[in-house]
This record gives structure tokens, sequence and C-alpha cells, in this order.
């Protein structure tokens, strides 16, 4: 099978390593060959963070590249906006409505742009927008919002849910797995 | 078993299974997760040490009285351990060494961008470079067999993209493996006579293993259909080459990137019309190709900056690349990092950005103040460099500047390598003000202890070293400790500082916010009827505070209640928590 490409971009800090360590526990499970791409360091303190996530029989470059993307999943709406040029055609941005703003933005050197689920679409975009930290909350955490999140990224594939809930068991502490699994649920019904 | 592993998480698997019996390492981005990961082996002696030099003397050590060695650093690591790097070279090992290197191309979190595989052929030491994980953990265990079999220590390269990229591996057993120590002069202590005796032995050495390099199995040829190019490349631009070309054109996978082949390059070179170096950072390969009088594409058409891309290497090669997805027309406003809410460093900032102070500084999270609206410091060289500079800055002045110079250096970088500048600052008598901004970890690579933490590696408790104690057996007689969450008490110390005759430290000391152990207080919150839109708060820079409709506004997820925004609000408006 052709590769595929799953970019997961976010606000440093919103827990995008958890996400893309969910969904390679999943894939080697089904014996793809796998690259999953992480930046550490410097970019973790509330900057603008993107993990690459790649499979399929096999993954050469760890990297996701402008063009490439068959998803973007993205836990910020900013976040999404910035890295549209990444998707294929066809491809598609699963996005948090949530909006956190930039120090740019909160100084006043910038603005937050307006509308940017529309302003998406208007430019050809598949945009599937939804509040994932109002799920999150429900579920018991603001911080279960990158699992939210995978379980509506999860819609996209053929993966039963058992075998995505087997994979949270795999990475989350057994104290919150309950919470997390009812975040996934509410995500993928979403 | 199969496993997804970080390239980093495999290097460290990699020296568990090659029987390493000792590492030693300052942590660097993108090497950290070497050193964390192996801590995690009980079979493994690890630890942090002070700075690079220490630990690849450690671990030279280590190998010396018979026990396979390991020391990790990032590029510019390798440049505080040069000089044992230098002679080691000359000595050769008992058991294996082995130096782990990871380079940053397109500086994700370096100051500089240089190319490492410079020191292995400069050093006349082998460096083997991984190109995914799996390779990571097998160039681990080749390097050891490499080094005890030619007698040297042997340099392992990653890169950012190798190092923090997950890729399948398949483990395997420990196997163990020591020797004796054995009292050697003539190969150990290199004085002139015994060094000019063992620098023929090295250069037969680099003979000997470019002799290796013409047929080992991590020198390889990818056969492919096209003929008119053939691709010589290694590490990650190997990956960009592969995904781009498949296999269309021959690509010579190269494992050990010193010492290069000859014939098997000339060979190759042969077999193909155009011959292309695919490499990022400066020309090392070419470089080598050239030297063999070979006509080669490389840096010519390939840039010696950045790191690169599938787009970029499918571009430079004139193959396919795919169209751009769309954007919106609106300016998306960048995202860089700042300085968490609760920093302590932050209330010294503001502290020195309102005094007008001239600061050097040096490596690490702090470095995010030189950025507005804090815009707090003036230098960033490397570690160390600011109280050494600042040394040199005050004495030139010789007294006929404003006297308003500080140098900032953070607790571990202190200990990196801020003592010997302290040393010179003392010895010939410069005034310079020193603050070392305590925050009890080490913190831009992630909460690594250091020696002020009373903690090691594997977190047990440990010799605390007391940093007021030390500055004074230095020599320093003016040494303070100031809370920098109490704007009025820093702002006093640096100004007292500032007008003392002679040298002085300032510890300014608060655990950094992210340390699980730090209670954070409850979020402050704004009494917006008081707010009188100053923006007094917004000049600190704290990612809690935003202005709505007019009136600062306080996140509560964020706020860690420090109250340093409620010193700097004249009209009270920024409140405490109410108790309940």
């Amino acid at each position: 099978m052709q590769t595929k490409n799953i970019m997961i971009v976010g606000v440093g800090g919103q827990g995008s390593l958890l996400a893309s360590k969910l969904l390679g526990r999943l894939l080697l499970t089904k014996g793809y060959d796998i690259k999953v791409s992480e930046v550490h360091g410097m970019s973790q303190r509330g900057g603008s963070v993107v993990t690459y996530v790649r499979f399929g029989d096999k993954v050469y470059s760890p990297v996701i590249d402008k063009g490439e993307a068959d998803y973007i999943v993205s836990f910020e709406l900013l976040e999404a906006a910035r890295w549209t040029e990444y998707l294929r055609k066809g491809g598609k941005i699963v996005t948090n409505t949530q909006q956190i703003n930039p120090m740019p933005v909160i100084t006043g050197a910038a603005e937050y742009p307006a509308d940017l689920v529309s302003k998406m679409q208007a430019e050809g975009i598949q945009v599937d927008a939804f509040d994932a930290l109002k799920l999150a909350e429900e579920a018991g955490s603001a911080k279960a919002v990158n699992i939210v999140l995978m379980g509506h990224l999860s819609r996209n594939f053929d993966f039963t849910l058992d075998e995505w809930l087997e994979a949270i068991e795999k990475s989350v502490p057994a104290k919150f797995l309950e919470m997390n699994k009812k975040a996934f649920v509410l995500g993928r019904e979403a | 078993m199969k496993q997804l592993m970080l390239g980093n998480e495999a290097v460290a698997r990699g020296l568990y299974e090659a029987g390493c019996d000792f590492v030693s390492s300052y942590p660097g981005t993108p090497s950290t997760e070497i050193t964390e990961a192996v801590a995690k082996y009980q079979e493994v002696y690890a630890e942090w040490a002070p700075n690079e030099k220490v630990a690849m003397e450690a671990a030279f050590g280590a190998c010396l009285a018979g026990k396979r060695s390991f020391c990790g650093m990032k590029h510019v690591g390798l440049n505080v351990a040069a000089d044992p790097l230098f002679t080691i070279a000359y000595t050769g090992v008992n058991a294996g060494m082995v130096i782990g290197v990871a380079d940053d191309a397109g500086m994700h979190s370096s100051q500089n961008e240089q190319d490492s595989r410079h020191y292995a052929r400069a050093s006349k030491i082998p460096m083997l470079e991984p190109s995914d994980s799996a390779e990571a953990l097998a160039f681990t265990k080749l390097a050891y067999e490499l080094s005890e079999q030619f007698d040297t220590p042997v340099l392992l390269k990653m890169c950012t993209r190798i190092a923090h990229s997950q890729s399948v591996v398949e483990t395997a057993d420990r196997v163990e493996a020591s020797k004796a120590y054995e009292k050697n002069p003539q190969k150990y202590i290199m004085m002139p006579g015994n060094a000019k005796r063992r620098h023929p032995v090295v250069e037969e050495r680099t003979k000997a293993l470019s002799a290796w390099a013409e047929d080992c199995a991590i020198n390889r040829v990818e056969e492919g259909s096209d003929h008119s190019r053939g691709i010589i490349t290694s590490s990650t631009s190997y990956q960009y080459v592969k995904e781009v070309c498949g296999d269309k054109y021959p690509v010579m996978k190269l494992g050990m990137i010193w010492p290069l082949p000859e014939k098997k390059i000339r060979d190759f070179a042969a077999s193909v019309d155009e011959l292309v170096v695919v490499e990022e950072l400066d020309s090392f390969i070419e470089a080598h190709c050239l030297s063999l009088g070979l006509k080669v594409k490389g840096k010519d058409t390939f840039p010696c900056i950045d790191e690169f891309s599938q787009n970029l290497v499918a571009a430079k090669l004139n193959a396919a690349v795919p169209e751009t997805g769309a954007k919106v027309a609106d300016a998306i406003p960048a995202r860089p990092p700042v300085m968490c809410a609760g920093c302590p460093h932050r209330g010294l900032f503001y502290t020195q950005a309102k005094n007008k102070i001239t600061a050097l500084g040096d490596i690490g999270c702090y470095t995010l103040g030189a950025v507005p609206p804090l815009g707090a410091l003036d230098t960033t060289i490397c570690m160390g460099a600011s109280i050494s500079g600042a040394h040199g800055f005050t004495k030139a002045q010789n007294g006929a500047g404003d006297n308003k110079t500080v140098a900032v250096i953070g607790d571990s970088t202190f200990m990196h390598s801020g003592i010997t500048g302290l040393v010179n600052v003392a010895y010939n008598e410069s005034n310079a003000t020193i603050i070392i901004v305590d925050n009890s970890i080490t913190g831009m690579t992630g909460h690594q202890q250091n020696p002020t933490t009373g903690f090691n590696l594997k977190g047990d408790p440990c010799t605390k070293i007391d940093l007021e104690t030390l500055c004074r057996a230095v020599g320093i007689r003016r040494v303070r400790v100031v809370d920098p969450y109490n704007l009025a008490e820093t702002e006093a110390a640096i100004k007292e500082e500032l007008a003392a005759p002679e040298a002085s430290v300032i510890i300014s000391r608060r655990p950094c916010a992210l340390l699980k152990y730090v209670k954070h207080n409850k979020p402050v919150r704004v009494e917006s009827d008081k707010c009188r839109s100053c923006k007094m708060c917004m000049k600190i820079g704290c990612p809690a505070i935003s202005m709505k409709d007019g009136k600062a506004t306080i996140d509560n997820t964020l706020c860690t209640g420090c109250g340093v925004c409620q010193q700097l609000c004249k009209f009270d408006a920024i409140q405490a928590a109410k108790e309940d």
C-alpha cells in the first residue's frame, strides 16, 4: 500500500506525543512499517509543535513534506491553518476549534485571524472542526483533548473500536485509563 | 520482539545489548534521551557529568578499567570535549569506547549548525552514521566491535531526524564484555616521546579502517535500473533519496562516514554516468570524491544550510514534487516558544529590562528572555560565555561605562563551564556582576538533574554542590540570594551589586515552575472595574495574561499565582485568589 501520512500539530504542552504514541502502538500491531518524527527541546515551551506519523509497507523519510499529508490533526485552530500547505489533494483537516493566543497576539503585535474554519473551507480545504475541549472536560479532564481528537480521527480508519482502546490501554497510566477511554469514545461519536 | 523506538532509545538499547557498563554524558538536544533511556537498564551505570569534557574523560577511564563505555553529547558539546578526543585517538582503548554526538541541522534547538563529521577526520577517529532506529541499535553494537578490533574510540553520529524519530527495531539479549587493566605507559602516557610513537600507529589504523570500509556490509550499494545517475548518501539524506527515487538509480549508502572507502567509490562512480552526493550541511563525502579526482555533483546543487526533506531532494534531482496544499489569505501569526507562566526567570528579566541593563547571556531556557517584550539579553554564544564575556566587557570599560553590565547564567550551565570564568573574575579582579539563575534543574533539555540539585541521573539523593559556598571559595566576597518573584528585592540587589566596587554573585533562586514538587498558588484574578488598561502587566510576556475587550485577563488554566504581575499593577486590579 502507499504510505499514509498523518500530521499531529498543536501547541507545546498539549499532549501530541501521547497521541502519536497511541497511533504508533496500534499501527505496529497491524504489521505496518512505521516512522514517527517528533521535535523535542526548545519548541516544547508553548511553541508551535508538529509530529509526523507515516505508515505503509515500507517507509523511508521520517517527515511529511508539503502536499503529502492525508490527515492533519490539529489541537488548536490557528495551528490547523498554519499547516494546510502540507495537505495533499483530497486530504483532510481534523481540528479542535479551541483558540490559544500566541505571544505576538497577546502583545498586540499580530491579530488572531477570524473565521478560520470557513476561510479554510473557502479555499477548498476539507475541514472537520469541533469543540474537543468541551468533550475532554466532559470526559473528566481538559488535558484529554489529544485523545478526543484521536477518537474523532479514528472514524476515518477501518480499525475497530476495540483495537483503538487496546492501544490506549498500553499507552496511558491505569489511573487515567477510564477517563481516556471515555474521551476517545466521545471524540469518535462527535 | 518488534518495537517502535526513538533513535536515541535505540542507541541506548544498543549500549545495553553490547554490554556497555559505564555511561557519562551531559544533556543536549537532540542527544539527551540516549542517556535517559540507558539509565533505565539496571545493568548499566549511567550519570550526568558536569560537562562533556568530563563525561568523555570519565568514559575513557572506564574503558581503561576494562568496561565498555559511552559518552553522549550534542554537536557543540563535542567542541567542549575536543581536547581529550584528539588524544584518546592516540592512546586507543582497552575495552571498547563509543562517543555519541548528535547534530542539529535546521537548528531546532541549537546556537549553530556545525557538522560533526569534520571531527572524525580531524581527530582520526572512525565515525558511524545510522539512518534509522534499527541501524542506530545495530551500529552502536558494531561500534564496540570496531573499537576493540582497531583499538580506537568510535564516534556514533546522530542527527535530529534520526535521534527524534521512532521506527521499528528488533531487540536481542545483552552480552557481557570486560577486560582487565594492564599498565602500559607507552600507550597511555602521551608525553612527546610516547606520542611520537603513537601517531604512526594512528595513521596505520586509519589505513586499516579504510580497507575495512571497502567491503563492510554497512557501506552498501543498492542497485538501480537507471545508471544515468548514481547517488552517494548517508543518514537521513539516504531516506529522502529513497523516498524520491525508490529503486530507480543505484545508491551507495554509507554507514561509516570516516574513513571513507576509495576503490568502492571509484568503482561506483565508473558504473554511472553522473555521480551525485546528497548530504546535509557541509561538503564531506563530496570533498572526499573530489580528492579522488572524481567529477561529482554536490553542493553546487544542494544547500549547505538547514536540513533537507523529500521535496527538496526531489526538486534538486528534477523529480516530481507534490502540489502544495491551499492556504488561507490571512497572515498566520508565529507561535515562538515562550517562557512558561510562573517561570522564575521572568521577574529577574523584567527587572533587567526596566533598568536597561546590558546582560551577557548563556545557554538554557533563559535564552527565551531575549525575545520581546522582555528583550533582557544582549548575547548568547556558548556554555559559560556569559561570565567570561562580562569579565572582558567590564575590564574593557575600565570604569568608564555606565556600570550596568551583568552575566546571566543557569545553575547547570554554571556547573558546566561557568566556574572557570568566575575564577577569572576573582583572580583578575574585575567588578563584574554575575547572576546565577538557579531554577534547581537543567530546564531546556527537559528536566535533567545536575550537581546543584542534590539528585543523580537515576533520581537517587546525592551530594549537592552549594553554589554560595562554591562562589565564596573561588574568591567572590559579595554573594547574595534573591527570590525573583519578589521584584523589589531583586531590583535592590541588582542596583547594589552593580554599584559595588568589586565582583559579586547574585543567585536568583526559585525552582522551575514545571517541576512536579513545586506547589503553585491559586491563579490570580483581575478586578475588571479597577483595570485601567495601562498594560503594565503585559510587559512581562506572561502567556497567561492577555487583553480582552480592553481589560487585562488571566487564563486560570495557565496562571501559577506567582504574583509578579500583581506587583506591577499600580491600581490593585490584580488580586490573589480568595481563600476558600
